[in-house]
C-alpha cells in the first residue's frame, strides 16, 4: 500500500543528495580545496521544484495516482486509524515548528542580501569635473590599431600598480588582500563579468568605485576605491584595454 | 446562397446589410492603407502639427517652430504656421491631485487590465478563424461549435475591454494631463484612427458572432469567413497602433532632443522596439487566449453533468492546450528579440531589466515559465490515460519529466546568488565555481531549447498513442527520427558549451543556430510523422471525457500563470523607463516618480491578476447562463 508513497520518498532523496553532494563536489573537482554549496535559498527552490516533478511522475498514470493518495486517505480517513492519524498530524506539526524555529531563531549573522553584482549604469556620470554621456561613451584608444600594444602595455602597468593587489596577478579576483573582503574582489577571466559589459561601464565603476554605485549594488559594501581621484582618465582607459587583452574577452557591443 | 432569402438579420434586407458592410469595410480598409502608403508621411504631416504655437506654459521649454527653419513639405501658402511642442518639464504641482485615488496604482491596475482582456480578445479571434476553417475543410461540425463556443466567451469580455480602454483614457487626462497632451500632440491622428477601427472591429465582431448560425452555408459562411478575417485585421491594426504608443515611450523616435517632434509621423512609429514588441505580443497573445479559453474549458468539464458534456469539454479543453502551447513554444525567442533590441537601443535599460533592479523578476518569470513547460506537459501526459495503445510510450515520461525538471532547474539558476556570509566564504566569493556557468545566456538558451524539444516530443508521443504505423518504411522513419532528435539535442547542448568559449556579443548570435536546430527537430519530424502515420491503424478511438480531474487543474495552472507572468514582465517593461515618461525626453516629476519596490510591484500586479480572474469568472458565468438559456429554448 506504501510502495508508491515510499518511492515518492527515494526519489526526493535521490535528486535532493545529487544536488547537495553533487554541485559541491563538482566544484571542489574544479577548484581543489573548496567546497562550494549549493545556497540554501537557491536550495528550497530546487527542492521544491524536485518534489513538483516526483508528484507529476507519481500521478500522471490514474492507477498510480490512486495509489499513492491511497495510505494518505487511509490515514486521514479511517475512522480506525485515529491513533496513526495523531501522530502523524504531531510529526507535521513539529516538523514545521522545527522549521519555523531554523528560520526566527537570533543568530550573529549578517542578513541575506540582494545584491546586484552588475547594477544598471546611470545614462550620464561626472567625473573629473566634466559630465560624460555613458549611452555614448568608447574608448579612445580601441580604434588606435597601430598603437594598441603600446597602450594595452601602459594600461598593464597602472594595473600592477593600483589594482593586481586584489584583482590579482591573473585578474582571476585572487589577489593578496582577496580573503579580507566580501564580496570578493571581481573575476576579470570569468565569462560573467567584463565579457558581458561594455567598456562605459567599466570606465564608469573604475571611475566612481564602490561608492559610485546605486542602491542596489551595495555600495555600503564594496570596498573599491574611487580611481579617478588616483588615476586619469587616458589611465583608465588604457587599464580598460589591458582587462580584455590579456584576458582575451572583447568588451561586449550589442545591435 | 439560401440566407439571401431569409435576410441576414431580421426585418434587415441581405442587400442592404451587405452593401453597408462593404461600403463600411472600404472606408476602414482605406484609413487603414493611408497611414502605411509610402505618400502618406507626406499628407499626414500637416495634419499631426498643431495649427497654433502651443501654449508653453511656464514650466515648458521654449516652443521650438519648425516652419521657422525649412518649409514644410506639403504645406500651402496662406496657412498657418505649424509647430510641435517640445517636452514639458513639470513640477510636481501641475499632476492633478484626484483626492481618493493614488495615480500611479489607478492608471496601473487599469492599464494592465485592459492590456489583460485586450490581449484575450485580439486571441480569440485568431484561432477562432483557424478553427472555423479547419471546420469547413473537413466538414466535421463539432469544430465549428467549438470555435463558436470559443467567440461566445470573448463576447463579455470584449465590452469589459472596451470600459477599461474608455476608463484608462480618462484617467490618463486627469492624472497626467501633460504627459497625454504631448503624446496627443504627436499620435492625435493614430489615437483618432484608433478608436475608427475599433467601430470596424465592433461591426465584424457582432456581424461575426450574431451572424454565425445564419451564414452557415455555402456562398454565406465564405463570407462569414471573411467577416471573422476583417474582424482579425482590425484588431491587428489597433495592437500594432497602441504599440507605437508604448515603443515611443520607451524608445523614442522621430523627435529632436529637446523631444520636439520632426513631423515624421513614420519615424516616430517605427522606433527600435516597435516590431519586436508587435511580435512578442501577438504571440503571447496567442498563448494567453488558448490558456483563457483553457481554463474556461476545465471550469465547463468540473461541473460537467454529462458524459457528453464532459466529453464536450475535455476536447475543448485539449484544443486550448494545444493553442496555447502552440503560442508559447516561439514566445522565448520573440522574447529574447525584444530584450537584445532593448539592450542595443540603452545599455542602461538591458541592464536594469536583467541584472539589475528586474534582475529578480526575470527569475519569477523563469520560475513561471518552467511551470507553463510542467502544466502543459502534465496535461498530455494525463491525456494519454485516455488513449488505448498509449502504455507503448508511457514508459518514455519518467525521462523526459527529468530532462524537464533538469532544463528548468538550469533555466531559473540566477546569476546572482543569494547567500549568508558564511555561504559566501564556503563558495570562495559570490561567484559559485558551478552554479555560476548556470546564470549565463549560454546555459539558458541551451536549457529553453531542449525545454521545447522535449514538449514537442510529449506531444508527438500523444499524438502516436491510438496509431500504429502501416508505412513499408516505419523503422527507417523511427531510427531517422530518433537521430534527429539525438544529433539536434548534441547540436544544441554543444553550441551552448562553446557559447563559454567566445565572446558575449557573438555568443548571443548562437540562439539564432540553436533555434534553428529546434526548429528543425520539429518541422522535419513533423512531416516524417506525418506521413509515416497516413493511412496508420488505430488502436481504439481517443475516450473523451475519461480524464482525471487533476488535469484539469493544470489548465487553470496555465491561465493563472499565463496571466501573472504578462503582469510581472509588462511591469517590467515598462518600469525600465524608470523616471521619465517618456525615456530620456519627458521626465516623470509627480510624487510617484520612484521605482517602488519588488515586493509592492508583485503586490499591485496581484491585485490586477485577481481582479482580471474574478471579471473571467463573471464571463464564464455570462456564457454559461446564455448556453442554458440557448438549451432550454432547444429542448
Amino acid at each position: 500500500m506504501m510502495k508508491k508513497l515510499i518511492q515518492a520518498v527515494i526519489l526526493i532523496l535521490v535528486f535532493y543528495l545529487i544536488l547537495k553532494l553533487g554541485i559541491p563536489a563538482l566544484g571542489s573537482f574544479l577548484h581543489h580545496g573548496t567546497w562550494p554549496v549549493v545556497p540554501t535559498n537557491l536550495m528550497r527552490i530546487y527542492v521544491f521544484f524536485i518534489v513538483a516533478g516526483v508528484l507529476l511522475y507519481l500521478t500522471f498514470n490514474e492507477e498510480s495516482a490512486k495509489e499513492l493518495g491511497k495510505p494518505i486517505k487511509e490515514v486521514y480517513g479511517n475512522p480506525e486509524k485515529g491513533g496513526l492519524r495523531m501522530i502523524v498530524i504531531a510529526v507535521i506539526a513539529l516538523f514545521g515548528g522545527y522549521i519555523t524555529y531554523q528560520n526566527v531563531k537570533p543568530s550573529f549573522e549578517a542578513p541575506v542580501e540582494l545584491r546586484s553584482i552588475h547594477p544598471a549604469p546611470p545614462s550620464s556620470v561626472e567625473m573629473w569635473g566634466k559630465p560624460y554621456n555613458l549611452l555614448k561613451l568608447t574608448n579612445p584608444f580601441r580604434e588606435d590599431k597601430a598603437n594598441f600594444e603600446k597602450n594595452a602595455r601602459e594600461g598593464g602597468i597602472v594595473f600592477f600598480k593600483n589594482c593586481f593587489y586584489c584583482h590579482g596577478d591573473k585578474l582571476d579576483g585572487k589577489g593578496h588582500y582577496n580573503s579580507g573582503f566580501s564580496p570578493m574582489p571581481a573575476n576579470f577571466v570569468d565569462v560573467g563579468t567584463i565579457a558581458q559589459l561594455q567598456e562605459s561601464f567599466l570606465f564608469w565603476r573604475i571611475g566612481t568605485g564602490g561608492p559610485g554605485l546605486p542602491k542596489e549594488g551595495a555600495p555600503w559594501r564594496s570596498a573599491m576605491p574611487i580611481w579617478q581621484h588616483f588615476l586619469s582618465e587616458e589611465e583608465i582607459w588604457k587599464v580598460i584595454l589591458f582587462l580584455y587583452d590579456y584576458t582575451g574577452h572583447s568588451p561586449r557591443t550589442f545591435g | 446562397m439560401g440566407f439571401l432569402g431569409k435576410g441576414l438579420f431580421k426585418g434587415v434586407s441581405f442587400r442592404f446589410t451587405s452593401l453597408t458592410a462593404c461600403l463600411f469595410l472600404i472606408f476602414f480598409a482605406s484609413t487603414l492603407i493611408l497611414p502605411i502608403s509610402h505618400n502618406a508621411s507626406l499628407s499626414l504631416k500637416p495634419a499631426f502639427a498643431t495649427e497654433s504655437p502651443a501654449p508653453a506654459g511656464e514650466h515648458a521649454a521654449p516652443v521650438l517652430s519648425k516652419a521657422e527653419g525649412k518649409p514644410e513639405e506639403g504645406k500651402k501658402e496662406g496657412e498657418g504656421k505649424f509647430t510641435y511642442q517640445p517636452a514639458p518639464k513639470i513640477k510636481v504641482e501641475d499632476y492633478p491631485i484626484v483626492k481618493g485615488f493614488n495615480s500611479r496604482i489607478a492608471v496601473w491596475i487599469v492599464a494592465q487590465l485592459h492590456l489583460f482582456f485586450g490581449a484575450f480578445v485580439l486571441a480569440v479571434p485568431i484561432f477562432v478563424l483557424v478553427i472555423e476553417g479547419v471546420g469547413l475543410a473537413t466538414k466535421d461540425e463539432r469544430y465549428d461549435h467549438m470555435a463558436h463556443e470559443f467567440i461566445k466567451v470573448s463576447m463579455t469580455a470584449f465590452s469589459i475591454t472596451a470600459s477599461l480602454g474608455g476608463l484608462l483614457s480618462l484617467m490618463l487626462v486627469s492624472f497626467y494631463p501633460d504627459f497625454f497632451k504631448y503624446m496627443a500632440g504627436i499620435f492625435g491622428k493614430t489615437m483618432i484612427i484608433y478608436a475608427l477601427l475599433f467601430f470596424g472591429e465592433s461591426f465584424c465582431l457582432y456581424v461575426y458572432y450574431y451572424g454565425w448560425d445564419r451564414m452557415n452555408e455555402g456562398f454565406s459562411k465564405w463570407l462569414h469567413l471573411t467577416m471573422g478575417l476583417m474582424l482579425n485585421v482590425f484588431g491587428m491594426t489597433l495592437m500594432v497602433l497602441s504599440n507605437t504608443w508604448v515603443s515611443f515611450m520607451m524608445a523614442p523616435s522621430g523627435i529632436d532632443d529637446a523631444g520636439v517632434f520632426t513631423g515624421d509621423i513614420w519615424a516616430a512609429i517605427r522606433g527600435p522596439l516597435w516590431n519586436p514588441i508587435n511580435l512578442h505580443r501577438f504571440i503571447a497573445n496567442i498563448a494567453f487566449g488558448g490558456s483563457i479559453v483553457g481554463a474556461y474549458a476545465a471550469f465547463k468539464f468540473l461541473s460537467a453533468k454529462t458524459d457528453e458534456e464532459k466529453a464536450h469539454y475535455d476536447w475543448m479543453g485539449y484544443t486550448a492546450n494545444f493553442i496555447a502551447i502552440f503560442g508559447f513554444l516561439p514566445l522565448p525567442f520573440a522574447g529574447y528579440w525584444l530584450m537584445k533590441e532593448v539592450y542595443g537601443y540603452s545599455q542602461q535599460m538591458g541592464i536594469t531589466a536583467m541584472g539589475g533592479a528586474f534582475a529578480w523578476l526575470f527569475i519569477i518569470q523563469a520560475v513561471l515559465i518552467g511551470s507553463l513547460f510542467l502544466g502543459a506537459n502534465y496535461y498530455l501526459w494525463c491525456g494519454m490515460g485516455r488513449i488505448k495503445g498509449s502504455e507503448r510510450y508511457t514508459p518514455a515520461i519518467k525521462y523526459l519529466i527529468v530532462v524537464i525538471v533538469g532544463c528548468f532547474l538550469v533555466w531559473f539558476t540566477p546569476h546572482t546568488l543569494i547567500m549568508t556570509s558564511k555561504e559566501v566564504t564556503q563558495v570562495g566569493g559570490t561567484h559559485h565555481p558551478v552554479l555560476g556557468f548556470l546564470g549565463v545566456m549560454s546555459a539558458k538558451n541551451t536549457a529553453v531549447n531542449i525545454l521545447i524539444v522535449s514538449t514537442f516530443l510529449s506531444f508527438m508521443l500523444y499524438r502516436r498513442s491510438n496509431k500504429i504505423a502501416t508505412a513499408s518504411w516505419t523503422s527507417t522513419g523511427n531510427a531517422l527520427q530518433v537521430a534527429l532528435f539525438a544529433g539536434g539535442a548534441i547540436n544544441i547542448v554543444t553550441l551552448g558549451v562553446y557559447g563559454y568559449f567566445i565572446p558575449a556579443n557573438i555568443r548571443i548570435g548562437l540562439s539564432i543556430p540553436q533555434v534553428m536546430t529546434t526548429l528543425t527537430i520539429i518541422i522535419v519530424s513533423s512531416v516524417l510523422d506525418g506521413f509515416m502515420y497516413k493511412g496508420a491503424k488505430s488502436t481504439g478511438p481517443i475516450e473523451w471525457g475519461k480524464m482525471g480531474q487533476r488535469s484539469q487543474y493544470a489548465l487553470f495552472l496555465l491561465a493563472v500563470s499565463f496571466t501573472w507572468l504578462m503582469g510581472l514582465m509588462g511591469y517590467v517593461r515598462s518600469a525600465l523607463r524608470q523616471h521619465w515618461h517618456v525615456y530620456t525626453v519627458f521626465r516623470d516629476n509627480s510624487l510617484d516618480a520612484y521605482t517602488p519596490t519588488l515586493g509592492y510591484a508583485a503586490g499591485i500586479i496581484t491585485i490586477a491578476v485577481y481582479i482580471f480572474i474574478a471579471l473571467v469568472i463573471f464571463a464564464f458565468w455570462i456564457a454559461n447562463f446564455s448556453a442554458k438559456k440557448h438549451a432550454e429554448a432547444s429542448h
